[in-house]
């Protein structure tokens, strides 16, 4: 569907609000919008909201083979999908621009800045080496996704248990969940994306653009930092020119803000660990809140299926027995049987290759709809037979048999250089109808 | 059965829904009708598409064939012919799956569709049935009694008469097996009716 374009007047009372240091949902310009985390019942699945944005993510391992060039190390993946339900206007075909840059983004804060050990993915150097897939999928766009995402992923790595392996010797040996508890991911640090809008060539910024915000902005300069005040990406993109005391003012905001958002995040880790060490209930089944209007729930009910064999034999001895699967075939003349009416024959002369009919014997694949089964091409029936394919090395396109008595049959040939050439041809080549009379 | 069921707020000019059975759960979002690309048009009703999203990799194959499922059952149910030259999209995403996945996203697409106001003649409902190797019934099986069963069957129930609207197999059972299964599927399927109706009312009881 095609996206509603922003009316100038809306663009117009968006930028003027900015002037007055006024947000169209009352936070100051420094603010973030409520970040909530909610956790799956597997190891390594999330679902982050920053407002009303929200994104899925799910971890997932996989034992390969190592990259030629980087023997002892694990493989990292990770892949931004923008659903069709975030956004009317995305749809499966349309939104590359958008979704290369978030996922070029996504890879550099995570992968570049080395946040995760990958020599610690190694199993067997040069052999096995575990392959970590992070997908993201935005769920609801409503602006800043690039920050939603990269906490989205960040929490799903953290939450993620592998699978322990030990090796002995030569053998590898690999533990289901139940036999040895999975292992956490070894992580150094948390980078975060925080998000600037400008507008007006600079002059005022917005920290986490809502959607409206990201339509009228003149461009938008993403940090991602850890807690540690460490710049792992930075990315200033619309074309904008700051000044670097620009620049360094959004540094210093961003770390106020990572460090927050950190806190955060470490909360909601320990929490969810809490719950399921004690036992309690977890997934996303639980975080909805109960009271809520919108949410029902009901319990486990047993279904009453007493009766249910009883009627199934009753419908069973009521219904009719199933038709006989074969019928009773006619036969015409010696190699010529024929089973069931069968339908017109709808194909049309085509422009230059002819039907070719199967031959063979009754013994072919019989097909159910019925076909009109016919052997070798000696046996002339009703309507006019198409001969065989002859495939021979000779430039003549059409080759005309004559034989006394009869008309002349076309051979077709199969020629294999491009030349045309009418063969020679003693009686006057009658110009064949292109389209069979519908018979 | 377990079933539970939340419902998010409406967001972008779609409905929302995120619908739970035991641990599964999927998230479904309905558009439309709305706007069709030209190719796709059908003169006399709304052009129906589903898109199922699995939560880890691109979809493949599995992925088509459960959402072409999903499509044969909506468009025995929706009043296509009440919104010509329209589409009505019914995207979904896999949250989590522990079992009878089908299921669950047949009542989630259903519950969309109802919560957005598409017109339908019936509502309808996913049953799983699993039948395992001395040949017991288990309704709504986890994804471990789904491997280990002899034969897993889906069936689409409408609301009206409980008649079949979609069937889906997969393994060995003899006939008087499938009518079992399918008898057992219609009583459970009166569970699911009355959950969607209790909880509209709930939704609807403030309004």
């Amino acid at each position: 569907m095609k996206e509603t374009p922003l009316s100038n007047c809306e663009r117009r009372f968006l930028l003027r609000a900015i002037e007055e240091k006024k947000r169209l949902d009352g936070r100051q310009t420094y603010d973030y919008r409520s970040i909530k985390i909610s956790f799956g019942t597997d190891y390594g699945c999330c679902i982050v909201e920053l407002g009303k944005t929200r994104v899925l993510g799910q971890v997932s391992c996989e034992l390969v083979s190592p990259k030629l060039n980087r023997a002892t190390e694990g493989i990292l993946f990770f892949n931004l999908e923008l659903s069709q339900m975030a956004a009317p206007a995305f749809e499966p075909g349309r939104q590359s621009d958008l979704l290369v840059k978030l996922n070029r983004l996504l890879e550099r804060c995570l992968r570049n800045s080395k946040c995760i050990d990958t020599e610690s993915l190694c199993v067997v150097a040069g052999e096995k080496v575990w392959q970590i897939r992070v997908d993201l999928h935005l769920l609801n766009h409503d602006g800043n996704i690039i920050d939603a995402a990269s906490i989205a992923a960040i929490v799903a790595l953290c939450h993620f248990r592998r699978p322990d392996v030990s090796v002995q010797g030569d053998e590898v040996t690999l533990y289901t969940p139940e036999e040895r508890a999975p292992v956490p991911l070894s992580i150094h640090h948390m980078p975060i994306c925080v998000s600037f809008a400008f507008f007006q060539q600079g002059t005022f910024l917005l920290v986490d653009p809502s959607e409206r915000e990201e339509r009228v902005m003149d461009g938008l300069l993403v940090i991602a930092m850890n807690k540690h005040r460490e710049i792992c990406t930075l990315q200033s993109s619309g074309g904008i020119m700051l000044l670097n005391e620009q620049v360094l003012r959004c540094s210093k905001i961003a770390g106020v803000k990572v460090a927050e958002i950190t806190e955060l995040i470490q909360k909601a880790l320990e929490n969810d660990e809490k719950v399921r060490k004690e036992g309690g209930k977890f997934g996303f089944a639980e975080s909805i809140a109960n009271h809520r209007i919108t949410a029902f729930r009901m319990e486990k009910a047993p279904v009453d299926t007493s009766d249910v064999e009883e009627k199934a034999e009753e419908i069973i001895a009521e219904a009719a027995p199933p038709p006989e699967v074969v019928s009773n075939p006619v036969l015409w003349t010696p190699g010529t049987a024929q089973i069931g009416e069968g339908i017109e024959n709808s194909w049309g002369d085509l422009e230059d290759s002819e039907k070719e009919e199967e031959g063979g014997g009754s013994d072919e694949a019989i097909v159910l709809d019925s076909v009109r089964v016919a052997t070798d091409v000696d046996v002339p029936s009703a309507g006019s037979r198409d001969a065989p394919i002859v495939l021979s090395d000779s430039e003549e396109e059409d080759m005309i048999i004559l034989e006394p008595g009869k008309s002349p049959r076309k051979v077709r040939t199969q020629t294999i250089s491009a030349k045309q050439e009418k063969a020679p041809s003693k009686k006057p080549v009658k110009k064949r109808k292109k389209k069979r009379p519908a018979n | 059965m377990m079933v539970a069921q939340g419902r998010v707020e409406v967001m972008k000019a779609g409905k929302f829904l995120m619908y739970f059975e035991g641990d599964t759960s999927v998230l479904a979002g309905v558009y439309g009708p709305a706007e069709v690309k030209v190719s796709k048009e059908i003169f006399n009703k709304a052009t129906l598409e589903v898109i199922l999203r699995p939560k880890i990799g691109l979809p493949g194959v599995a992925e088509k064939s459960r959402e072409r499922l999903i499509r044969n059952t909506c468009e025995a149910v929706v009043l296509g012919a009440l919104h010509p030259r329209t589409s009505i999209t019914i995207v979904l995403q896999i949250i989590s799956d522990a079992g009878s996945l089908l299921a669950c996203c047949l009542n989630a697409a259903c519950m969309a569709l109802v919560d957005a106001g598409v017109p339908m003649r019936a509502l309808f409902c996913g049953v799983t049935c699993a039948l395992d190797a001395d040949g017991t019934l288990v309704l709504d099986p986890t994804a471990k009694q789904e491997k280990e069963a002899r034969a897993v069957l889906t069936f689409a129930l409408d609301s009206v008469d409980q008649k079949l609207l979609m069937s889906t197999t997969k393994g060995l059972f003899s006939n008087a097996e499938l009518q079992q299964c399918l008898a057992a599927a219609q009583a459970a399927s009166q569970h699911v009716f009355r959950f969607y109706r209790e909880s509209l009312q709930r939704r609807y009881s403030k309004s």
